[in-house]
């Protein structure tokens, strides 16, 4: 049995006065990949920004440990070089910052040493070639005008250079043709390994063809309300959401 | 690293601030009277012409009022100030002629070093008057001229009297007027047609004296077909009285011509900075402006371009900061008067500590400037919530034809894009400077190396430890 990597216990969390996600719990062993299924609104970008500790969000009981440490007790930028890595449904435009400066900085700063220049670049390059990203994107500015697809592989990008030990990827997936969702897929297949988890919201199950799935979670208005093998996206798929609820008795 | 919790209020400046002993050998009384005036020309041994140029201006500086807009200049009380303050040394093109201690503020601020790498010539300005100038040999053999004004006006009068003051009379405002009747020191660049300049030339101008005003004149012709990159430096120590800065610069670029103004500003901040910056573009011909603002208590600094000639074109890159007990008014100014002629305003301010940084701009079309083209982009970004930011750009179309584009922002680090470095195992302080550094980037890659990197410094300090 795989160690856990991530541990959620009844975690009460929300925006302001708002609860969003009510008594969840949730593990993710080592190696491997889970799937967050839900309908809009349910809560899963939430759930991915708290474990992140993005400041919007207040966690107002629960527990979450991350290899057995207080996630909590930890600010955003100790999570990620503890190992956690969120690629975002949206990213964030940063001008003025090279994609090449921006994520040999994040490397730096995760691992803590300096990181030469030379073998970077080199390892860059060939990341990007895998992921069908032309060269002279390391010298654009953060997703400065980048189209919604361009986006995404610049996180897989940041993903593969950064090697987190767990990936949250945000619907990754959405609003990508059929051609960059199979270079996207191939990218998380070519990042996961026995060592490292995945945790991933989709609507879409093209992304995890390359992958072997473990887990899937139904979450609904803030709470699993199911939870199977990967034959539950067979499942959903065919019948939806409000089935599940029927047969839960919710 | 231990985190940084110190409240770094001003930038380091300790470089800029160490003063040197006022050992000049003459200063103007303070104030403003033609017998000063008669007295700094007498002394500056000026023609006949030029005597009569600053006693007009003096007359028209009591006629003229001050300016009904922008910072207040309440603080400048023109009867404290010392116009004119010859320093104890003679022009020379030998450092070893000029006197240590002076010697030795340039050294700290790396002008002998810059000479001998990268620079084509320098001058450099102490107080009043310049101490040291020099010039490639190889361009001496082209026919380029620089020197300080006042050997120009020994030595190219002729030239000197058709251009001096003919781009900003000094009837134009009130330090305008000032300048004209105290003006001294300064550089002047004469490029011949065809002539060019391949390695840049820089004049700094530095300000030891308290309570004293420095006016000094830059003068640049670059004659049809020829090119050349000026870099202008100023700094001083601060005081605790006002300091005024009135220079002017009056730049002539020529048919086909090409000109590049780069300046860095870091006067101490008990100085007021009023400055005057005006290029006439003939046909085809380019200017160029690269202005970084930082220092100053007050600042009032719009260089102005004159696209003249047709397809003449003007690329105005300038950024600003703001910071506690600065009100820095900048902006840039551009008349498109000819046919196919094409100007480019980006710009960059930020305030924090309570300062206010102002980017003020104006944009003439004429009716004779057919299918003229202009953007502007100006951005800003404040800091904290004490700190201001204004945008007041002026536009006045005239053609019908024009194709003027404009984009304002003003706006505050976005707690996303923080959220967003953060996930990538980035500290909040760090993903805050490395925004505001993005932010500037633009402007910092046009920077002459050495002052980019100033400028990073300088962004890097301020930011230490004031967020979070």
């Amino acid at each position: 049995m795989a160690e856990n990597l991530l541990e959620i216990h009844d975690l009460h969390a929300g925006v302001e006065d708002k609860e969003i996600l009510k008594g969840l719990s949730l593990t993710v062993g080592k190696g491997e990949v889970h799937v967050i299924l839900g309908p809009n609104g349910s809560g899963k970008s939430t759930l991915m920004n708290v474990i992140m500790g993005h400041p919007k969000y207040t966690v107002t009981s629960g527990t979450m440990t991350f290899e057995g440490e207080d996630l909590l007790a930890m600010k955003t930028f100790e999570r990620a070089r503890k190992g956690l890595f969120l690629s975002f449904q949206t990213p964030e435009e940063i001008p003025g910052i090279s994609v090449e400066n921006m994520i040999r900085t994040a490397k730096q700063a995760i691992t803590g040493e300096r990181v030469k220049i030379l073998p970077f670049r080199k390892k860059l390059r060939a990341m990007m070639e895998e992921l069908k990203i032309s060269p002279e994107y390391a010298d654009r500015y953060m997703n400065v005008g980048f189209s919604g697809g361009e986006k995404k592989r610049n996180e897989i990008l940041q993903l593969l250079m950064l090697e987190p030990k767990l990936a949250l990827l945000d619907e990754t997936d959405s609003g990508l043709d059929v051609d960059a969702v199979q270079i996207v897929s191939e990218g998380v297949a070519k990042f996961h390994n026995d060592d490292n988890s995945c945790l991933i919201i989709t609507h879409n199950t093209r992304i995890l063809e390359k992958l072997k799935v473990d887990k899937v979670h139904v979450l609904m208005n803030g709470e699993i309300v199911e939870e199977g093998g990967a034959e539950l996206i067979d499942t959903i798929n065919a019948k939806g959401f409000t089935h599940i609820l029927d047969a839960v008795g919710k | 690293m231990a985190k940084k919790k110190t409240f770094v209020e001003d930038i380091e400046r300790t470089l800029y601030d160490i003063k040197d002993a006022d050992n000049s050998v003459y200063k103007s009384e303070s104030g403003l009277t033609e017998d000063i005036i008669r007295d700094i020309s007498a002394r500056k041994h000026d023609p006949e012409w030029m005597l009569e140029f600053r006693l007009k201006s003096l007359e028209t500086y009591n006629k003229l009022s001050l300016p009904t807009w922008g910072p207040s200049l309440q603080d400048l009380d023109m009867d404290r100030i010392i116009t004119y303050v010859q320093p104890d040394a003679k022009m020379t093109g030998n450092w070893k002629d000029v006197p240590e201690d002076i010697k030795d503020t340039f050294d700290r601020l790396g002008i002998p070093e810059a000479e001998q790498k990268s620079l084509g010539g320098v001058g450099a300005q102490y107080d009043s008057e310049v101490v040291y100038h020099s010039i490639q040999e190889d361009m001496v053999k082209q026919g380029v001229i620089y020197t300080d004004m006042e050997t120009a006006i020994r030595e190219h009068e002729d030239i000197v009297k058709e251009y001096f003051m003919k781009l900003v009379p000094p009837k134009d405002h009130k330090f305008a007027a000032l300048h004209g009747a105290v003006w001294s020191g300064g550089s002047f660049v004469y490029v011949p047609a065809g002539v060019q300049v391949k390695m840049p030339l820089q004049s700094y101008f530095r300000l030891n004296a308290a309570g004293a005003g420095q006016f000094e004149h830059t003068l640049i012709i670059v004659e049809p077909g020829a090119s050349l990159h000026f870099i202008e430096g100023c700094s001083a120590p601060k005081y605790n009285v006002t300091n005024l800065h009135a220079g002017c610069v009056e730049l002539y670029v020529k048919e086909g011509a090409r000109l590049r103004y780069s300046t860095i500003e870091n006067w101490s901040r008990n100085m007021m900075n009023l400055n005057t910056k005006r290029a006439l573009v003939e046909k085809d011909g380019i200017i160029e402006w690269v202005s970084g603002s930082f220092g100053s208590h007050v600042s009032c600094l719009y260089p102005c371009s004159i696209l003249h000639g047709e397809r003449a074109k003007c690329e105005f890159t300038g950024v600003t900061f703001a910071s506690k007990g600065q009100d820095l008014d900048t902006g840039a100014s551009v008349i498109l008067t000819a046919p196919d002629t094409s100007a480019n305003i980006n710009t960059r301010t930020i305030s924090k500590a309570g300062g206010k940084a102002t980017y003020r701009s104006a944009v003439k079309v004429t009716e004779n400037a057919k299918r003229a083209k202009c953007s502007v982009n100006c951005e800003s970004l404040m800091l904290d919530n004490e700190s201001r930011s204004d945008t007041l750009p002026v536009m006045d179309i005239e053609g019908d034809d024009a194709d003027v584009g404009h984009e304002a922002k003003i706006g505050r680090i976005s707690d996303e894009a923080v959220f967003y470095l953060t996930c990538r195992g980035i500290d909040e302080d760090e993903a805050r400077a490395m925004i505001v550094r993005g932010f500037v980037e633009p402007i910092a890659k046009e920077l002459p190396l050495e002052y980019a990197v100033e400028m990073n410094n300088l962004v890097n300090i301020e930011l230490e430890g004031t967020m979070g």
